[in-house]
């Protein structure tokens, strides 16, 4: 398999780097919302504060990983990124939507009246925060909804059936809605284990503690039934994850990770929990990429077929590249500046 | 409403959108740096306050530019597949190098407005330039982009396909050049100018206000001399479109019979059936003139090609009439308030110049989005020119109606809200508004 590899493959694992930024970073941005719309209790107020604080400085620059995905899939791999963009036209549309009232709503909220919004009871800015969280939940199910179409191996040629067939039912599935939950509780699982190394005080660290081992029981679920209804609902992706060689091997250290993460939470090793929950979630992106390899589109456009002419993918590695020595460094600055103080306690 | 209407419509509200945001996500970071900069080397702490609101207003706008400009990215595949199939591989390179500047953008903007208590000052401000730089860097490397729609490069199109792509080539399209010059000016002319026109309007009522005073000078400076450069980089521009678009031109200027000493038609209204052009003031010889520069030089008409090459005329020739005029008045506008400024006469004491400067301050935006209409109601019925036509390019998704609406009722809601932000939480006097010594 290793001596296959070749450019084509190099640009689609690029992509699927940046795929990975964007769910561990934007992801967890996403679970944050999720956190603000089931704060409860008496830390209420300060629960969506820490979620504000925490994704207020970094949203936007986490949600540019998502450009880079898609920039990368229309640049390299144009004949898939059309594709998609003709099949998954409805919920790639609704996730925009979604895309466009988090990101407002979020802003709003912050600019709002003379103090943040959490400060306020009722007002302007709780509305704003409303639209904030629903959005944010809304969001990752229709991420879910396109990867689950997309790895079925579903998605049907254009013009070859009807409305339904072609725009709907590829996408509207039990394994679409499966996959769907499992993003949003890997999201929200994540925003609760980078929560808890943020927050300063003790008695909110414990409630999303609390909160993200939850979230590891729903991600847990979720995974099983997702698992279970690929068998039925994306049944070559189903069985490449139950019988392929590796698969023993990926779902050895999936677990792993899972039960590294739940253990460190358990023993309030808040940075080891971190670690540990990004290796589980990226495991999980990862397995589905091995799963559906060599195919970008399963059953037929493979990574090769749907790749760009080779000077094309030269040109975007250097530029990746060369951006990524501006990028990177610009990033840990921003990290360092605002993740300085949280990441020593 | 045909599907592709509908989707035309939907991509031509979702740039005409995200336009207003982008241009000010280039301008506005400069505004900002500015005060900044003169708040740390004089101390009067009413440039901090400026630099303060105008980062606020920049959040918002800025948050609204990048979800509105991520709709955008995907909308090129929603509503325009096969031209994506095609040209993604060909001008996907520029898409990239903006996707880090963008990045760039957005990591110095994060900074920039959470750290003022986190960072040294000088790293504060360094922070602010990387933004403005990284803005203007994404303007360039977008319409790099654009400029290839109109003067494809790059590749040989053999039945029906692209071959021996050069993307390099690509990005060194003849129409790059003017197309970044004329928008990258536009951002700066209109921010600028709005800024300016916004506080000339509190300086009205409030002559001696050193906040609105200060404001609008460094406004001014940044807007001014863009404006007063624009119609010199439009010339570029048209002179282009002369060479490689000869049907845009004649679209642009209501030109329907090929002749030598072409007349500059002012206003008017293009009649497509009667092949003329209505009510125009005609400046004999004008037209071969700028488009050639030279009085006898032939211009061809817009009888010179076949009827299905044309774009709507009257559209274009009307947005074109909008854009020029208006352009044209803030150029003169901005050139008393800089010979003002110059002579040593401040100019917000001139009464005469606050008011042109509130008449100004939308006609930037308006002339921008005249301009985008020229130049991509001007390329029809080309997506890409000469090669592929929008039509072909459609996506084969029925009841395009739909999204249309649903993004268009989207942003129509978010640009009231934006615009009640700005009004209640950067627009708004300062409490305790100082008066300078008269």
């Amino acid at each position: 398999m290793i001596a296959s590899l070749g450019l084509a493959e190099l640009v689609a694992a690029a992509t699927l780097i940046g795929l990975n930024a964007y769910v561990l970073l934007g992801g967890a941005d996403y679970g944050g919302g999720v956190w603000d719309l089931l704060a409860s209790g008496p830390r209420k107020r300060r629960q969506r504060a820490l979620v504000a604080e925490a994704i207020g400085p970094i949203w936007e620059a986490n949600h540019v990983w998502l450009i880079i995905v898609v920039v990368l899939l229309f640049t390299c791999f144009p004949a898939a990124f059309a594709r998609l963009a003709i099949t998954l036209h409805i919920p790639l549309s609704l996730m925009l939507i979604g895309i466009v009232l988090r990101g407002s709503a979020f802003t709003f909220r912050s600019h709002y009246g003379p103090g943040h919004g959490a400060e306020r009871e009722e007002g302007p800015s709780q509305r704003w925060g409303r639209v904030f969280a629903s959005a944010s939940v809304g969001t990752p199910m229709l991420l879910g909804l396109c990867v689950a179409a997309l790895a079925s191996g579903a998605l049907p040629v254009p013009g070859r059936a009807g409305f339904a067939a072609t725009f709907v039912r590829p996408w509207l599935t039990p394994f679409g809605l499966g996959v769907g939950a499992l993003t949003l509780a890997l999201f929200a699982f994540l925003a609760g284990v980078y929560l808890t190394v943020e927050a300063q005080e003790p008695a909110l660290r414990e409630d999303f503690r609390r909160r993200a081992l939850g979230a590891s029981g729903a991600v847990f679920v979720a995974a099983f039934g997702t698992l279970g209804l690929a068998r039925l609902g994306a049944p070559p992706m189903g069985r490449s994850l139950t019988t392929a060689p590796w698969a023993p091997a990926l779902h050895l250290a999936t677990g792993a990770a899972a039960v590294a993460a739940i253990w460190a939470l358990w023993r309030r090793h808040y940075r080891l929990a971190r670690v540990a929950a990004a290796a589980q979630v990226s495991l999980i992106l990862w397995g589905w990429a091995l799963a559906q390899y060599p195919y970008l589109i399963p059953p037929d456009l493979t990574i090769r077929a749907a790749a760009a002419p080779r000077i094309t993918l030269v040109l975007v590695l250097w530029a990746l590249v060369i951006g990524g020595l501006v990028l990177f460094p610009s990033l840990v600055y921003l990290l360092r500046v605002f993740k300085r103080e949280t990441a020593r306690s | 409403m045909s599907d592709l209407l509908a989707a035309r419509s939907q991509m031509a509200m979702s740039l005409g959108f995200h336009i207003i945001f982008a241009m000010v996500g280039v301008a506005m970071p400069v505004l900002m740096v500015v005060a900044e900069r003169r708040w740390q080397r004089t101390g009067d702490h009413i440039y901090l306050d400026l630099a303060h609101r105008w980062a606020k207003g920049t959040a918002i706008l800025f948050a609204v530019g990048a979800v509105s400009g991520t709709v955008l990215s995907f909308e090129l595949g929603l509503l325009w597949p096969a031209f994506m199939e095609h040209a993604g591989a060909i001008i996907g390179m520029p898409f990239s190098l903006e996707g880090f500047a963008f990045f760039t953008e957005a990591v110095f903007l994060g900074i920039y407005l959470y750290g003022w208590e986190r960072i040294s000052p000088r790293a504060h401000l360094a922070a602010g330039w990387a933004v403005a730089v990284s803005g203007l860097a994404s303007a360039v490397f977008v319409m790099i982009a654009n400029a290839w729609m109109n003067a494809p490069t790059g590749f040989r199109w053999v039945d029906g396909g692209a071959v021996d792509v050069d993307p390099i080539a690509a990005m060194m399209n003849p129409a790059a050049f003017p197309e970044v010059l004329h928008m990258v000016l536009a951002a700066y002319a209109s921010t600028g100018l709005a800024v300016a026109g916004i506080h000339a309007l509190r300086l009205l009522r409030q002559p001696r206000n050193a906040f609105h005073r200060r404001a609008l000078s460094m406004a001014l400076l940044i807007g001014a001399p863009a404006a007063l450069l624009q119609p010199l980089a439009g010339d570029q521009s048209a002179r282009f479109v002369a060479h490689y678009q000869p049907v845009k031109l004649a679209a642009m200027e209501g030109h329907f019979r090929t002749e030598r000493g072409a007349p500059l038609r002012v206003g008017g209204w293009p009649d497509e059936e009667a092949r003329e052009t209505r009510y125009a003031i005609e400046i004999p010889y004008g037209l071969s003139l700028l488009a050639f520069k030279d009085p006898h030089a032939e211009v061809l008409g817009l009888e010179a090609f076949p009827r299905g090459d044309w774009p709507p005329v009257a559209i274009v020739h009307v947005a074109f009439q909008v854009m020029v005029g208006l352009g044209s008045f803030m150029a003169l506008v901005s050139a008393i308030a800089l010979w003002l400024q110059w002579r040593g006469r401040e100019p917000t004491r001139h009464r005469f110049i606050l008011r042109a400067l509130v008449l100004t301050a939308p006609m930037g935006f308006i002339c921008t989005e005249a301009g985008w209409v020229v130049t991509e109601v001007g390329r029809q019925p080309w997506i890409i020119h000469g090669i592929m036509r929008t039509a072909q390019a459609v996506t084969p998704m029925p009841g395009l109606i739909v999204p249309f609406l649903a993004f268009t009722a989207l942003y129509v809601g978010l640009g009231v809200v934006v615009a009640w932000l700005l009004h209640q939480q950067v627009l708004a006097s300062p409490e305790t508004a100082e008066e300078d010594a008269a």
